[in-house]
């Protein structure tokens, strides 16, 4: 482990994307304490300001900080996309694993399930589920979770078929060790490299599927900041408040990109046989 | 080839009855339903609403029965009434919309070869050089950008700055009726340039990535090699040998990122206010129009399976392998 985070540093976009997501972890982490503002404290003596000393990144229609709400929403933004990835791995994990060793009428059967669900575009499928359900923080991190599953299950699959002939895997077997045993004990470990590239991915996925939900008023809800609304306040000021737009925009492509890149470069690392990206 | 054609059909059928299953399972969250103690509290969801919603799929009855009934509503293209004021049939909501994004989704399907491509080629190229590396980075930024902020920056630049274009609906509302034919061809251009411009550029990321890694892969295979040993030239074997093989594949890409260009149509037709099936679905899941919903998104999911189906009959097609026959052992 302490191996790979070297290899991982050791290259430019590895750099960039460890010390991006380290600084979202320690800001979320430390948001009370960090934020200059109160992140909900209305300000009717600075409504709109622009960005100046006491205000960085200006203020809102509310006169509220946006310093401070981007902060406490990027906070959000990371709780949702690591319930939801968790959400996600585990069905994926679970359903791949499952498919990949049992074979037969089970894979057919999880193989079928994948293919329907894939059909369905994903931001269709959850505004479909969240018109029955109140939209809250809890609703989306579930609701994207169980609709984002499908990539990783096809994933460990692939990689428990090329595994389950192994001989350490026979030799387990013929050991007399369970299905689920195997599939825990010895199949899983050795399938955890393509699944820590694709929870990465995934992460980027999620904030970006949130940040949309949001913007289209589905997602958090206000006064609770979430990138993605607070991004509505700046389509409707797009004439007198650019930064209200520009801000929240570019934290959420620089998470994602960092989550992306993180994603690409232990790729790399994982498999250097590959032609390299960068 | 028939025979590779009839299983395609075959499993297309199988994962069409998945469809219907998995639709007719989200209805059942509907308030009133068999599966729906979260919506049971729901306080936004009136008694008469749930009434109105367990008369119009009959929830009260025996689910095979409900299923039936369903089914031979969806076969004949019967998704109930909306539950608007105006309560129209969904077919007919659903029917005026439809051209709209296959129109908008068709043409920036081919802005996205049509840039992603050679782009993708000439990376692959010049693996290493430094306007690969930033073209390389470039993509990555593509893929990392929320597509609705892109909207808002297109709108900013083009409508608030610059004055330049129109950045809401379909077409002029003031004075349309007295445009003459290529005037109104001209002004449904220029609304449509931003929604384009949006649908496009996720895409052309994700696809010019793609292109790269099959044509760097196939570059060096054994059988570039080969024809380079012969001594053809760099541009018979880039065009006759490595391309061909490298683009193949592209078709069933194609047809699997459907989805997600027709999921981006909730967004920019949201955001321009276009009148197809995303803005649609938008407004129904906010307007809690049950029937529209449901209708929509099981259209969405059987055109996204078409769209598929039709990708794998173009690849049996183009390749030579699977047309005559031949199998690769």
């Amino acid at each position: 482990m302490k191996e790979l985070l070297k290899e991982i540093l050791k290259t430019k976009t590895g750099l960039f994307s460890v010390s991006v997501i380290l600084l979202l972890i320690l800001s979320s982490i430390l948001a009370p304490w960090i934020s200059p503002y109160d992140p909900y404290e209305i300000n009717v003596k600075a409504i709109l300001a622009p960005p100046c000393l006491s205000h960085p990144l200006g203020t809102d229609l509310l006169g509220r900080d946006l310093l401070s709400r981007i902060i406490y929403a990027s906070r959000i933004s990371l709780e949702v996309s690591i319930v939801a990835v968790g959400i996600s791995t585990v069905i994926g994990v679970f359903l791949g694993a499952l498919a990949g060793y049992l074979g037969g009428l089970v894979d057919e059967i999880i193989c079928r399930f994948i293919d329907v669900m894939l059909c369905f575009p994903t931001i269709f499928l959850i505004l479909a589920v969240i018109a029955y359900l109140e939209p809250s923080i809890f609703t989306i991190m579930v609701v994207i979770g169980l609709t984002s599953w499908m990539g990783v299950a096809r994933l460990v699959r692939a990689e428990v078929l090329s595994l389950k002939e192994r001989d350490f895997v026979i030799y387990a077997r013929l050991y007399g060790a369970g299905t689920f045993r195997i599939i825990w004990k010895h199949l899983l470990p050795n399938a955890l490299a393509p699944v820590l590239v694709s929870v990465s991915l995934g992460m980027g996925q999620a904030i970006l599927i949130e940040s949309a939900l949001s913007f289209l008023g589905i997602g958090v809800q206000p006064p609770t900041p979430s990138l993605g609304n607070i991004l509505i306040e700046g389509k409707e000021t797009l004439e007198v408040a650019w930064w209200l737009s520009i801000f929240p925009g570019l934290t959420i492509l620089i998470i994602v990109l960092a989550f992306i890149l993180l994603g690409e470069t232990l790729q790399d690392v994982l498999n250097p046989k590959k032609g390299k990206s960068f | 080839m028939l025979k590779v054609l009839f299983k395609k059909f075959l499993s297309m059928l199988i994962t069409l009855w998945g469809i219907t299953i998995i639709s007719f399972f989200l209805i059942h969250l509907a308030p009133g339903g068999p599966l729906s103690p979260m919506t049971e509290f729901n306080p936004r969801i009136t008694p008469e609403y749930r009434e109105k919603l367990v008369k119009m799929y009959g929830l009260d009855r025996p689910l095979y029965e409900q299923y039936l009934k369903w089914l031979k509503g969806v076969l004949t293209l019967d998704f109930g009434k909306s539950f608007s004021i105006d309560e129209r049939p969904v077919w007919d909501k659903i029917k005026e919309r439809l051209p709209i994004t296959l129109l908008i989704n068709g043409l920036s399907l081919v802005l996205i070869l049509l840039i992603a491509v050679p782009l993708g080629v000439y990376s692959a190229l010049k693996s290493g050089s430094l306007p690969e590396r930033v073209l390389t980075f470039l993509s990555f930024v593509g893929y990392a950008m929320p597509s609705f902020w892109f909207a808002l920056l297109l709108m900013m630049l083009f409508g608030v700055k610059l004055h330049l274009l129109p950045i809401s609906g379909l077409h002029s509302t003031i004075g349309y009726e007295e445009m003459s034919t290529l005037q109104k061809i001209w002004d449904w251009t220029k609304h449509l340039i931003c929604p384009l411009l949006v649908a496009t550029f996720g895409g052309i990321a994700g696809i010019s990535r793609y292109v790269r890694n099959s044509v760097y892969e196939v570059l060096y295979s054994d059988f570039v090699l080969f024809a380079r040993a012969k001594g053809l030239s760099e541009r018979r074997v880039l065009f006759k040998h490595a391309l061909r093989n490298a683009l193949l594949p592209l078709i069933t890409i194609l047809g699997l990122s459907l989805p997600g260009l027709i999921g981006g149509s909730v967004i920019f037709e949201t955001i321009f206010g276009i009148p197809g099936l995303g803005q649609l679905m938008w407004q129904s899941v906010m307007a809690r129009d049950y029937p529209v919903i449901m209708g929509n998104l099981f259209l969405i999911a059987v055109l996204t399976l078409l769209g598929n189906f039709l990708a794998d009959l173009g690849y049996a097609l183009a390749d030579p392998r699977i047309r005559t026959g031949a199998r690769k052992k």
